[in-house]
């Protein structure tokens, strides 16, 4: 294989490493804007769900002398899927029922869930007397492929397509769930109705409240999931919250980024991905480091203002979006 | 005589207007139930609440050196709140703060570093101030324009500019602006360039001060002040009413800039006296639940920004004399915004129960019905 072709595979896997924690955050937090509801919270969520993810998996670790690594993945995102869910919860308690301003709301769960984050990491250190980790044998279910290695070896493609963590096909299969789900399901369809116009699908008999509740927090859920992947496969598997944040602000530009599609944040987060660690690998002379991580976030802003002028009725936010709902408003 | 069979078990309707003093006594309520919530956290760690409590009045009033690193944090907090008020109150969610705060301080301390030996230090400061605020504005004023022409989402895209300019200052930290090679670091501000004391804190207070005054006169009795409340209410009307809708909000964008950039100033030079890539450190968000919280009123801003101050700093002294993990404040502080903003409803609506007839504010309800 020549060189350069090795270096790009090289990058590829880097680029989905880093991709996959975004990739979630930004899967849930598409379900929760279709919903109308714009939390901005996603940063602290991602917090909560590395912190108690992590602590659920080492927790189970030193329960059980034999630890089944299957069951430490899927304790690892059930634990980060009920924190996402319950700090969502208080999300969709205040500006649903009680309608207040989800802008500010999305802002204070930020900053309550990166304090939890933050806290939950400090006192498991503190009551472990030393860092929090988890075993070797362990982490291995976390960060290598569930291919077998035969599949992984295949020239060029094989360490690309096989040779990710579980995570990121996981990943694939939600987006694809999510794609379907939106558009060729009916209750799908309800959601997106509640999200673009919340009146009128209550004029249709959809119970609004319930659809906006289950979808932010579900969705929080899933982008909680998000930090745990970040911190199992990333910051080697041990509370690192400098590397973490930061990220789920990334997840909510790449939202926008994908125009509120599912099937497009799969190519999307590895493509941030990519631009998050592209200064490592092709340090180019004339572009400073520092300058090539705002990429992302300038990327953004180019979609978002032509989506805006071009003013595609399919490349929108949901109509909804932000907005609180009370029936007697009008 | 409605069929009862129908009606929920509880509706909502919205209040005309609660008196002033009963809404107070609600939100100071809100308060109190947060500070129990958090007191129960910290009986959960095993620790006497009210002496956590107290260790943090203690820690952030009790010595005047103390009590001065508090007012040093509450001072851009005020002052970012002060600036993002007239946004929200025209309805333009600017979470740009961060970044205008932050372009206010690379303009700053552009002249901070290579004019001080060319001006003297009064007309330097001046200089700094004029800049930063002029660079804030520019800055908030991108996503403003967007806003006025295409009407391109302003809350994601001012989120957006935050983490570009921060970019930036990594940048100028690693490149053009190193101190000694190598640092990382820009070097400190020389001593002309530092706002000077005023009573031990720098003087970037009684600016913040002027500001609380001027905002108050700005929203309250200026034909600007008028516009922005309009548009905040009804886009729609304001047009009618012949304003150039796209020029307000660009205008209002610019002064909201212009102060966080002062803001920025204030930092760089009074309080770190070198630009580095925390300057802003979450200030631009946390102030945007103060402006929020204080229903946008400047003189309540003062209290809010002094109590999550108070808690910040207390946190600090909590974490070395209690052991408790100083990120307990950003838990106080997200459950006392939480039970804030919800409390809110409870002025804004009106729970009626069903076949719960004789509430006192019935009358008003019905009222209210035959005015819709």
């Amino acid at each position: 294989m020549p060189d350069f072709v090795q270096l790009f595979i090289a990058l590829v896997v880097a680029a989905i490493t880093y991709g996959t924690p975004l990739l979630f955050g930004t899967l849930g937090e598409i379900l929760t804007e279709k919903s109308g509801n714009l939390n901005l919270g996603v940063e602290g969520i991602m917090f909560m769900g590395g912190a108690l993810g992590l602590g659920g998996v080492f927790y189970y670790e030193k329960a059980v002398s034999v630890p089944n690594g299957i069951l430490a993945v899927l304790i690892g995102m059930v634990c980060a899927f009920i924190a996402g869910a319950i700090a969502s919860l208080i999300f969709s308690f205040i500006t649903i029922t009680l309608r207040a301003n989800q802008n500010v709301t999305g802002l204070a769960l930020a900053i309550f869930g990166t304090g939890i984050g933050q806290f939950a990491g400090e006192y498991m250190r503190i009551q472990e007397g030393g860092y929090i980790s988890i075993s070797n044998e362990l982490k291995v279910f976390f960060i290598n492929s569930p291919f077998p290695q035969a599949l992984q070896d295949l020239p060029y493609v094989g360490n690309i397509l096989f040779g990710n963590s579980i995570f990121f096909y996981l990943g694939i299969l939600l987006a694809v769930a999510m794609f379907l789900y939106f558009g060729r399901s009916r209750s799908g369809l309800h959601l997106r109705a509640v999200g673009e116009s919340p009146a009128t699908a209550d004029a249709a008999g959809i119970s609004v409240t319930r659809y906006k509740y289950l979808a932010t927090v579900i969705g929080g859920g899933i982008s909680a999931i998000g930090g745990m992947v970040y911190i199992t496969t990333i910051a080697g598997c041990v509370w690192n919250h400098e590397g973490l944040s930061g990220v789920g602000w990334l997840a909510v530009a790449l939202v926008i980024f994908c125009l509120w599609r599912p099937l497009n944040a799969i190519w999307g987060s590895v493509l941030f991905g990519a631009l998050m660690i592209l200064y490592l690998r092709l340090a180019l002379p004339f572009i400073p480091t520092q300058l090539y991580k705002i990429l992302p976030y300038v990327v953004t802003v180019i979609v978002l203002i032509f989506s805006s002028m071009r003013n595609n009725k399919e490349k929108q936010p949901p109509a909804s979006l932000g907005l609180s709902y009370f029936r007697e408003d009008r | 005589m409605n069929p009862e069979t129908k009606t929920p078990l509880v509706r909502l309707a919205k209040r005309e207007a609660m008196e002033p003093w009963k809404a107070w006594c609600i939100r100071i309520g809100s308060i109190l139930l947060a500070l129990v919530l958090g007191g129960l956290l910290i009986a959960a760690l095993g620790k006497n609440p009210l002496a956590a409590y107290g260790t943090i009045l203690d820690g952030s009033l009790g010595r005047a050196s103390a009590l001065r690193q508090t007012a040093k944090i509450a001072i851009p907090l005020l002052g970012t709140a002060l600036a993002i008020a007239p946004c929200f109150k025209m309805r333009f969610w600017n979470i740009g703060a961060e970044g205008q705060i932050t372009a206010g301080a690379i303009a700053a301390s552009y002249f901070a570093l290579f004019w001080v030996d060319k001006v003297p230090s009064a007309l330097l400061l001046v200089i700094m101030g004029l800049s930063g605020a002029l660079a804030g504005g520019l800055w908030a004023l991108i996503p403003a324009f967007f806003k006025a022409r295409w009407n391109t989402n302003e809350t994601l895209f001012t989120l957006m500019m935050n983490y570009i300019i921060i970019g930036v200052v990594r940048w100028l930290q690693g490149g053009p602006w190193e101190g000694r090679p190598g640092s990382q670091i820009i070097p400190q501000f020389d001593s002309a360039a530092c706002l000077p004391k005023v009573f031990g804190v720098h003087c970037g207070w009684i600016i913040v001060l002027i500001l609380v005054v001027f905002i108050y006169i700005y929203m309250r009795y200026t034909k600007h002040g008028y516009e922005i409340a309009v548009i905040g209410d009804s886009v729609n009307t304001a047009r009618y009413a012949g304003m150039n809708v796209g020029r307000v909000i660009m205008r209002t964008m610019f002064l909201s800039g212009a102060i966080s950039g002062l803001v920025g100033f204030i930092v760089a030079s009074g309080a770190d006296n070198t630009l580095h890539d925390g300057v802003a450190a979450g200030v631009g968000f946390t102030a945007i639940t103060v402006a929020w919280l204080a229903q946008l009123n400047p003189f309540a801003m003062i209290a809010i920004s002094g109590m999550l101050a108070i808690l910040s700093k207390g946190a600090d002294t909590l974490h070395t004399r209690m052991d408790v993990p100083a990120s307990i404040s950003d838990i106080i502080t997200g459950m006392l915004l939480f039970c804030m903003l919800g409390c809110e409803f409870f002025i804004n609506y009106r729970l009626i129960f069903r076949g719960g007839k004789s509430s006192p504010e019935a009358p008003d309800g019905k009222e209210a019905v035959k005015h819709a």
